[in-house]
């Protein structure tokens, strides 16, 4: 798809040149749609399938599709040829520079600041929560896939031991939320090097098959162990977290009646913001203080070159199997904290489209940086209830904008890795210029 | 006894229809070096349109059995092609020399286009259809009142897959498409040097993968009697499963890991319990991996520095 040579002289653009373009699009959209589109079938009321022709919703996608693709084409020659280098302004790059050291320190305040200045408002915390959840899976699952580098389809599987561990503990003994968060977090970690050591031999695309595998099988047993799990119906009646024991309730013994205060439902939305973000913050804060330990520089190592690292007298076992358990753990953690502030989990909760997402923050947020998986999570999750109103239209949609944000960023928002060792002066490399390891 | 030849046959028939979807995950891979996420959904999409086709040549009044399924087979495989096409044009082509995350990714988003596309195109409900080929042989009456069946069907999945893997086997084997797939999977710079479009013969792969999902989509519809829109999913995780059972990038390895699995999931769901044959299946392959990383007729992976 390179532009004509025509557009290199000239800004004007080959008129036939694109409609030629265009009608072969429509041409093509009409094949794949004639039938998905313009036929469409249902079991009839006597239980055997009938179909009735949309031809008006067929032409009306072929013509989408004809003008999408002679915008697409004006864009692109309005753009210019892909690849070119755009000379950004000494001003501007300043601007851009202060920005960006200034970005997470502020969104940190405001982060705090979100139950004070959105009180009264149950959606925006409720949502602010659920960001923050997806920021700590995402940051839990920087540790295996972009610091140690190892393809991780089957992430969610941890969230679920964490959630289950939890919610069972809490349900058949009695635990309290702030005992079982460590175990699960415990658990978890279990089931991560218990997951990492078949998977130690294999490489890239075999592990990452192996960890999808090892994600379904977890969702499966939880579905089918009925007498454990529940199953299908799922745990019910998890209990709440508490301060120091005293319960966020209405009652005489709550929290409201203690401090004197009128009770209300919030302060239970609020204390679970702040849990999320100090556990959030704990993992931020671990991972970065672990990247300066031996073991986090062992496996960035890792992830450049597996190889290398073996001949350096890495021990890349106890590598692999430390990024899979801390990660894991802080996956674990998430569960927990997911299973308190739902009250109620199932297994329908941890399907691989979960794992696709989170991966997709990961790798969005641009591989090993913090703050791109922030600002990651905070886009796709926050995009995503934006268009909650699309109803069925909405998965669609997100599916388009993964493809389209791949293509447009492939290296991810931030993409830029700041290396953690350096002699002199701290130079950021472009991971453009970074050979990928295959871990 | 007669119950396991029963198994056996039932396995073999689901293997098959496995092994059809697992070599177009193993062909992409073989070339590509990706995996494709979207290739189990456009094994849904074939079932869909072999469906639709069928149905429209049955209110045409159409009712030689053997034309109608011939007209579906064409048709199915033709627009689903396009489908593999369309899908690697858009999603992976511009992401060829990005780093190795980017497709996988881009892949995911695709499937989950391709889902949600038919669920708001054809609705969310399962689609059932009457049994289209019926009748069969009884092989072998037992004591017990137990009858060893095959059903036409049955022959019918067994015997496509076998002339397709013929066919395919030679298309890569002896011609000129075949010859510029093998040179892409060998060294494509080295290829594109000496006269092989690349492009065009990536788009190809995926063209033929499209195709056999499409075969793949049309049997089960004929085997099963219904399709919905999230039956890519699983069978995609199944295949693809399969494709690393035998060893990715090996064909008879896809055909094999597909006819094991088929095998695992129904001896397993025979003998012991159906909730857990996925499990037996996902815990098979991992087992398979520690003992043989590279699967069972893979090319062990040289290490070069």
């Amino acid at each position: 798809m390179s532009a004509p040579p025509a557009a290199q002289t000239s800004r004007a653009p080959g008129a036939a040149f694109i409609l030629k373009k265009a009608l072969i699009s429509a041409l093509v959209a009409l094949v794949l749609f004639s039938l998905m589109i313009g036929v469409r079938t249902e079991a009839g009321p006597e239980g055997h399938l009938i179909y009735w022709t949309r031809f008006g919703d067929l032409a009306a996608m072929v013509a989408t599709v004809f003008g999408g693709s002679i915008v697409i084409e004006l864009l692109r020659q309005w753009w210019g040829p892909v690849g070119t280098i755009r000379v950004v302004p000494p001003a501007v790059q300043g601007t851009l520079s202060l920005a960006g050291r200034l970005i997470a320190p502020v969104l940190l305040v405001f982060t705090f600041l979100v139950p004070v200045i959105f009180y009264n408002e149950r959606y925006i915390l409720d949502l602010g929560i659920l960001v923050l959840t997806y920021v700590m899976l995402g940051w839990g699952l920087n540790v295996v896939v972009g610091l140690a580098g190892l393809l991780d389809l089957g992430y969610v599987a941890f969230y679920a031991v964490g959630a289950y561990s939890y919610a069972l503990l809490a349900t058949n003994f009695g635990l309290s939320f702030w005992i079982c968060l460590p175990l699960a977090g415990i658990l978890a970690a279990f089931w991560g090097v218990l997951l990492g050591f078949p998977v130690l031999r294999l490489r890239g695309d075999y592990l990452a098959i192996v960890t999808l595998a090892f994600g379904e099988i977890i969702r499966l047993i939880l579905l089918n162990w009925q007498s454990l799990t529940g199953g299908p119906n799922g745990v019910t009646g998890i209990p709440r977290p508490t301060l120091f024991g005293i319960p966020l309730s209405a009652g005489d013994d709550g929290l409201a009646a203690i401090l004197g205060i009128e009770y209300s439902p919030t302060h239970r939305i609020v204390f679970l913001f702040y849990i999320i973000l100090a556990l959030a913050l704990l993992t931020n804060w671990v991972t970065i203080r672990l990247r300066r330990l031996p073991i986090g520089r062992a496996w960035e190592a890792l992830r450049e070159d597996e190889v290398a690292c073996r001949a350096l007298g890495i021990n890349t076992t106890t590598t692999k199997l430390t990024a899979f358990a801390t990660g894991a753990m802080f996956g674990g953690f998430a569960g927990a904290f997911f299973a308190t502030r739902q009250g109620f989990i199932s297994p329908e909760s941890f399907t691989f489209h979960e794992s696709a997402l989170v991966l997709a923050i990961v790798v969005l947020g641009g591989m090993g940086s913090q703050l791109g998986v922030a600002l990651a999570a905070l886009a796709m999750i926050g995009g995503f209830e934006l268009f909650r109103g699309l109803d069925q239209y909405r998965m669609l949609v997100f599916g388009m904008a993964m493809v389209l944000l791949m293509i447009w960023r492939p290296r991810g928002l931030i993409g830029h890795r700041a290396p953690t060792v350096f002699l002199k002066h701290n130079q950021a490399i472009s991971s453009d210029l970074v050979k990928e390891g295959h871990g | 006894m007669d119950y396991f030849a029963q198994q056996l046959i039932n396995g073999l028939v689901l293997g098959s229809i496995y092994g059809l979807i697992a070599i177009g995950y193993t062909m992409v891979y073989g070339i590509v070096g990706m995996i494709n996420f979207a290739h189990g959904d456009i094994f849904m999409i074939g079932g869909f349109i072999a469906l639709i086709t069928f149905l429209i040549l049955v209110s045409f009044g159409l009712t030689a059995i053997p034309l109608i399924l011939l007209i579906v087979l064409l048709v199915s495989m033709a627009i689903t092609a396009l489908y593999g096409w369309t899908v690697e044009r858009i999603a992976y082509r511009p992401l060829r020399h990005s780093f190795r995350l980017a497709p996988m990714l881009s892949a995911i988003g695709m499937s989950f286009v391709l889902t949600n596309f038919s669920q708001v195109a054809q609705g969310a409900r399962v689609k059932p259809v009457p049994p289209i080929v019926t009748g069969g042989y009884t092989l072998h009456e037992g004591a017990g009142g137990f009858a060893v069946q095959l059903s036409n069907i049955q022959i019918i999945v067994v015997i496509t897959t076998i002339v397709l893997l013929a066919l395919f086997t030679w298309l890569v084997s002896s011609t000129r498409l075949g010859r510029d797939m093998r040179a892409c999977e060998q060294d494509q710079t080295m290829a594109s040097l000496l006269g092989v479009d690349v492009d065009r013969t990536i788009s190809m792969t995926f063209v033929i993968g499209a195709a056999l999902a499409a075969v793949a989509g049309m049997m089960y519809l004929l085997y099963y009697g219904l399709v919905d829109f999230f039956m890519g999913f699983v069978a995609g995780i199944k295949a693809f499963t399969a494709a690393v059972l035998g060893g990715i990038g090996s064909l008879p390895g896809a055909m094999l890991g597909g006819l094991l699995i088929g095998l695992i999931e129904t001896l397993w769901s025979a003998y012991f319990s159906v909730e857990y044959k996925d499990v037996a299946a996902f815990s098979i392959l991992i087992v398979v991996l520690i003992f043989l990383p590279t699967g069972l007729l893979g090319r062990p992976e040289v290490e070069k520095v």
